[in-house]
């Protein structure tokens, strides 16, 4: 029988309070955003951050809690963006949105910085200290390195595969440094969005597969924005390394990505993007257990290991009000699914 | 098709304008607010504070007619009051359509955030947004005013659509407002309006959409009204030709920030519409000298004659320091009347405007 888990990951919002303290101690310019060490007002403000988010996921429901990334001003670039062989380049845009980073500028050999892992610990700390966490686990979060590659500019290693195999072996030396965790979920959105090239998906998947080697966690390798190319999924399936891939059922046509299953097999367990993460109107749980349960009949297999329940993207596109009743949702959908 | 950039661009010609070529300079619309503007929004929603709406409205009042002012000084040839009524691009006209509903700010970059609306039900029509704007400007103003008003591809694609089947449909709905505002401002006067729409810039595939809205918004607009398109931080090449089947006069674009890489999208096939170009970088706090403005303006030489090229910053001022913002105007204005009178000299040769490179 499939296990159903409702979790969130990535970006979420920043509580409207801390949006205004956080204004108020770091300024708006490009050199005042997230360095990896700023001072202690901006630390415990993002203490209070994490705290909150923690709150929100208990409060709601769900079955594995994230950290929140309220620290990742850039977006799925910030595990570059706070490490010592990076540059801080232009404010490029963030995918098709109306949102922007700054460029990460690799310009020396990439190396340990464990910012990720600090964060993930004073979530566990904050998770075993809870009132109600009951059976709640923690999932981490990472960007996957077929995109933190695309998304950054390589001014050192001069290859676009050794880049990748570097940003791989990155982000591997982070995760070894992370607290107990139970999932990890590697965010892939350029799979969709600027696929490799006929011939290189392996180098991708090589990456990715590098990546989840490094954990012992059950990895899910989370796309958005839309269906993978056909190819590129059964690559993806037979070679990342994934107990689960996360596919977008709100972006794009879904039945693309219901042809890809239907003739490409799947992992072992899935991650359904269910909940507009782009949008403010609020799903009802009922319609989301509904979508499950469509996406499930389409496909040849009885059951998977596990369903996750998850947002299509990120949540950082919402205002506050609306990402909380869409972590709700979620939770609910789990439960009306069970 | 594009509109008749001839019928309507010598209206802006000053009596006095001393050569004979005229590149027609302008502002793309935002400028930065005196900080006691700032601090004058915050006081109103203050309860201890004795400030209220109507000292808002007059400091509102002050500030537009100081930054309109500035603009003259400056000795740009068409002015606008620096939005300084203004708050955001999306969130002052759809604080103004019946429809929206505000939910609270989201994420633009780092930590920095605009009040993105979500559409709940069909847009509609309540009170003029600009009119009065217009007007007031328009009054403490010796030359013509332009009004920059925000397209309705990027109020439709930058808000929440939780109302329409496609976020299109929500686009001509928009469109439609936006002629109703366009006609009551014509009414009023107005004779140069620039269509804001930096979302194309984000998806540009959706061209056909943009212009499809346009030919809405200029319907039964007379073409002794100039009515401009503004576009910023994208690929050229991705709307490009299609943009000159756009019912526009001036095509106006920031080319500055990349060091006028794309300027060959422009030269084929010929471009239509008017050019509006940037020639300064809004995003850069060093105010450029005025040969290297020369040198940006002869870039969209290469491209249309004089008699088709606007000049004006890439975009909005109103993130730089505000002595930045006037020296980069200024320099903008002194570069332009330079190269008008070279032109006139027979100095700069106009089928190889930068031949001196």
């Amino acid at each position: 029988m499939t296990e159903r888990v409702a979790a969130t990951p990535g970006l979420y919002p920043l509580p409207d309070r801390a949006k205004e303290t956080l204004s108020d101690l770091k300024g708006h310019q490009k050199g005042d955003l997230m360095s990896g060490d700023e001072g202690e007002a901006i630390v415990s403000t993002y203490d209070g951050v994490r705290a909150t988010y923690v709150d929100h996921q208990l409060e709601a429901g769900l079955d594995l809690l994230t950290e929140g990334q309220g620290r990742w001003d850039d977006m799925i670039a910030h595990p570059l963006t706070v490490s010592d062989a990076v540059e801080t380049g232009g404010i490029v845009r963030y995918y098709d949105n109306n949102n922007f980073y700054r460029d990460p500028r690799v310009v020396d050999d990439l190396g340990f910085s464990g910012d990720v892992a600090r964060e993930l610990e004073t979530a566990r700390e904050l998770l075993a200290g809870a009132d109600g966490a009951g059976d709640a686990s923690l999932a981490a979060t990472l960007p996957g390195p077929y995109s933190l590659a695309e998304l950054a500019t390589d001014e050192h290693y001069g290859d676009a595969a050794e880049f990748q195999a570097a940003i791989a072996e990155f982000l591997a030396g982070e995760l070894d440094a992370f607290p107990a965790h139970e999932t990890l979920f590697l965010f892939e959105p350029s799979l969709v969005t600027n696929p490799p090239a006929e011939g290189d998906e392996s180098t991708a998947t090589d990456a990715i597969a590098t990546v989840a080697a490094a954990t012992d966690a059950d990895v899910v390798v989370q796309t958005f924005y839309g269906a993978l190319d056909e190819k590129l999924y059964a690559h993806l399936v037979d070679e990342a390394g994934a107990d689960a891939l996360g596919l977008d059922l709100v972006a794009g046509d879904r039945d693309d990505t219901v042809y890809n299953v239907q003739e490409f097999g799947s992992t072992d367990s899935l991650a359904l993007g269910l909940v507009d993460g782009q949008n403010t109107l609020v799903e009802e749980p009922a319609t989301l257990a509904e979508r499950v349960e469509w996406f499930e009949e389409q496909v040849p297999v009885d059951d998977f290991d596990r369903t996750y329940l998850t947002p299509n993207t990120e949540l950082f596109y919402l205002p506050t009000n609306k990402y909380r009743a869409k972590l709700s949702a979620l939770a609910d959908a789990a439960e009306v699914l069970d | 098709m594009v509109r008749n950039p001839d019928a309507n661009r010598d209206q802006f010609r000053p009596d006095d304008h001393p050569n004979d070529a005229f590149l027609l300079t302008t502002v793309v619309g935002s400028y930065p607010k005196p900080k006691w503007l700032n601090r004058a929004d915050e006081l109103v929603d203050d309860p201890d504070s004795k400030f209220d709406a109507d000292d808002l409205e007059a400091a509102h009042d002050d500030a537009a007619r100081l930054i309109t002012h500035e603009h003259e000084r400056a000795g740009v040839d068409t002015v606008v009051d620096g939005e300084m009524r203004r708050n955001e691009m999306v969130e002052f006209f759809a604080d103004r359509i019946d429809g929206y509903e505000f939910n609270g700010p989201v994420k633009v970059w780092g930590h920095n955030y605009f009040d993105k609306p979500s559409v709940v039900e069909s847009v509609e029509y309540d009170e003029p947004w600009l009119v009065d704007e217009f007007e007031f400007t328009s009054s403490v103003a010796e030359r013509p005013v332009k009004v920059p008003i925000t397209g309705p591809y990027t109020l439709g694609f930058w808000a929440f659509n939780e109302a329409y089947p496609s976020t299109e449909e929500l686009v001509y709905d928009l469109a439609d407002l936006v002629n109703e505002e366009v006609e009551k401002l014509v009414e009023a006067g107005a004779r140069y309006i620039q269509i804001d729409e930096p979302a194309l810039a984000t998806t540009p595939e959706d061209h056909a959409i943009v212009g499809e809205a346009l030919e809405r918004i200029a319907a039964g607009i007379p073409e002794e009204v100039r009515i401009g398109l503004h576009v910023c931080y994208g690929d050229y090449s991705r709307v490009y030709p299609e943009v000159n089947d756009y019912p526009i006069d001036e095509f106006d674009i920031e080319l500055s920030n990349g060091d006028y890489e794309q300027i060959p999208v422009l030269e084929e096939p010929e471009l239509e519409p008017d050019l509006a170009l940037g020639v300064v970088d809004a995003h850069t706090a060093e105010v450029e000298s005025v040969e290297e403005i020369k040198q940006n303006i002869c870039q969209g030489l290469r491209v249309v004659p004089p008699e088709k090229l606007t000049i004006s910053p890439d975009c909005g001022l109103k993130l730089l320091p505000r002595d930045v913002a006037y020296g980069k105007t200024e320099n903008m204005v002194t570069a332009v009347r330079e190269v008008e009178a070279e032109i006139d000299a027979g100095e700069i040769d106009l089928d190889n405007p930068l031949a001196d490179d």
